[in-house]
């Protein structure tokens, strides 16, 4: 277990409220997990026979008794999430190819990402919403939503700190939404690691509440550069909190001149007919020519 | 948070390129606005790369600075974070600093 990011690629749960199905996805073998139980048994590099019998898949089998190896170079100039960004990019295909419109919410917890999904389903409604909820524990999340009248997957990313292609891929298949429809991908309450992983949404939008201060932007430019939308939320507080919104605007702008900006709150409902007609434009049955602002 | 995802899939994309020989060093690119700590990277890279072809091998990290231009006067600025304006007042454009790449990698 890692102790500098906490981070690890665990199991991962899957479930679905409606019907309680659950499917468990055991964490990486430990060939590359090694990392996770401590290791007893004794690498003895220099022998020329194995005795240990665990079946590692080890590529130590020969090694040399002269140290006369020859080394060679091997260009790889390969991006690190090259992975991550192939998985997304067929998400991104099988969005297109189902005319779904798939929005990636991203938020410190707390900052009302929930709130706001379940009062859109709600006004919205018979807009098509189906909704992906990722948390590393619980299903609660995904009762409310179900409980506004979305269908939903819960995934329970365990330890792991964010939501991932592979993982959205697997969600969506459960989910299965209808064509035309509008899927909303709640990732893991965090405004650092999200922003590193494309999941193959269309658009991605970062929710910040007046609550959480204005400097927020400055503090995680990396996320508000990655989003195209930026909703600012909980303005009913604004009498009671220290919150400058012309800074927060400012600083948004600052680390991404084009972000769009909407300023509401999902609990009184002001400001919120900004954010629906934008969401009825991108929708995919609006007819516009192309949805979502990342394509 | 997010430096084991990365270690873990720098040691995935070596071994696989590798096919079987035995990974000596790895050299990455990491900018300096790419939102990865290098040390972190150190840390977990030893660990994810236990029982693997990586297992033992030299990490070397390549730091890249934060470049940007001026998209309306044209100035080119060094960055440390990803955010701000130029002199000018002008949106900056990101131009190098973001890089997160495996470069090469020596086998034997």
């Amino acid at each position: 277990m890692c102790t500098t990011c906490g981070c690890s690629a665990g199991e991962v749960v899957y479930s679905e409220p409606a019907t309680g199905m659950q499917i468990v996805v055991p964490g990486p073998e430990p060939e590359n997990a090694g990392h996770r139980h401590a290791h007893d048994h004794a690498h003895d590099h220099g022998h020329h026979h194995h005795d240990h019998d665990h079946h590692h898949g080890h590529h130590h089998h020969h090694e040399h008794d002269h140290d006369h190896r020859h080394a060679r170079t091997v260009s790889l100039e390969q991006d690190i999430l090259a992975k991550n960004r192939l998985a997304a990019e067929r998400n991104r295909g099988w969005f297109a190819g189902r005319e779904v419109l798939a929005i990636n919410l991203m938020s410190s917890p707390g900052a009302g990402k929930t709130t706001l999904l379940e009062r859109t389903i709600r006004d919205l409604a018979p807009l098509p919403i189906c909704v992906i909820e990722g948390d590393q524990a619980t299903a609660n999340d995904g009762a409310r939503i179900r409980a506004a009248g979305a269908p939903v997957i819960q995934i329970n990313t365990g330890t792991g700190c964010h939501l991932d292609a592979e993982m959205v891929a697997r969600g969506v298949q459960h989910l299965a939404p209808e064509r035309g429809a509008v899927v909303m991908i709640e990732n893991v309450g965090n405004l650092v690691c999200p922003a590193l992983f494309d999941l193959g949404e269309d658009t991605s939008v970062v929710i910040l509440s007046v609550t959480e201060g204005d400097d927020k932007p400055q503090k995680y430019p990396h996320m508000f550069r990655a989003c195209q939308v930026m909703v600012i939320n909980k303005t009913d507080l604004l009498p009671y909190v220290r919150f400058d919104m012309d800074r927060c605007i400012a600083a948004a702008r600052e680390a991404n001149p084009e972000i769009r900006i909407f300023q509401l709150s999902a609990e009184t409902g002001g400001g919120l007919d900004s954010w629906y007609d934008w969401l009825r434009k991108a929708a995919p049955g609006s007819g516009q020519p192309s949805y979502g602002e990342r394509r | 948070m997010h430096e084991l995802s990365i270690a873990t899939a720098v040691v995935e994309a070596c071994a696989e390129r590798a096919a079987g020989a035995r990974v000596l060093r790895v050299r990455l690119e990491i900018g300096r606005l790419a939102a990865v700590m290098p040390d972190a990277i150190r840390f977990c890279f030893d660990l994810c790369a236990q029982d693997t072809a990586v297992e033992g091998a030299a990490l070397e990290i390549l730091d890249i600075p934060g470049r940007a231009v001026c998209a309306s006067c044209g100035e080119a600025t060094d960055l440390d974070t990803p955010i701000g304006r130029c002199l000018c007042g002008g949106a900056l454009r990101i131009v190098a600093g973001e890089e997160l790449r495996v470069k090469d990698m020596e086998i034997a």
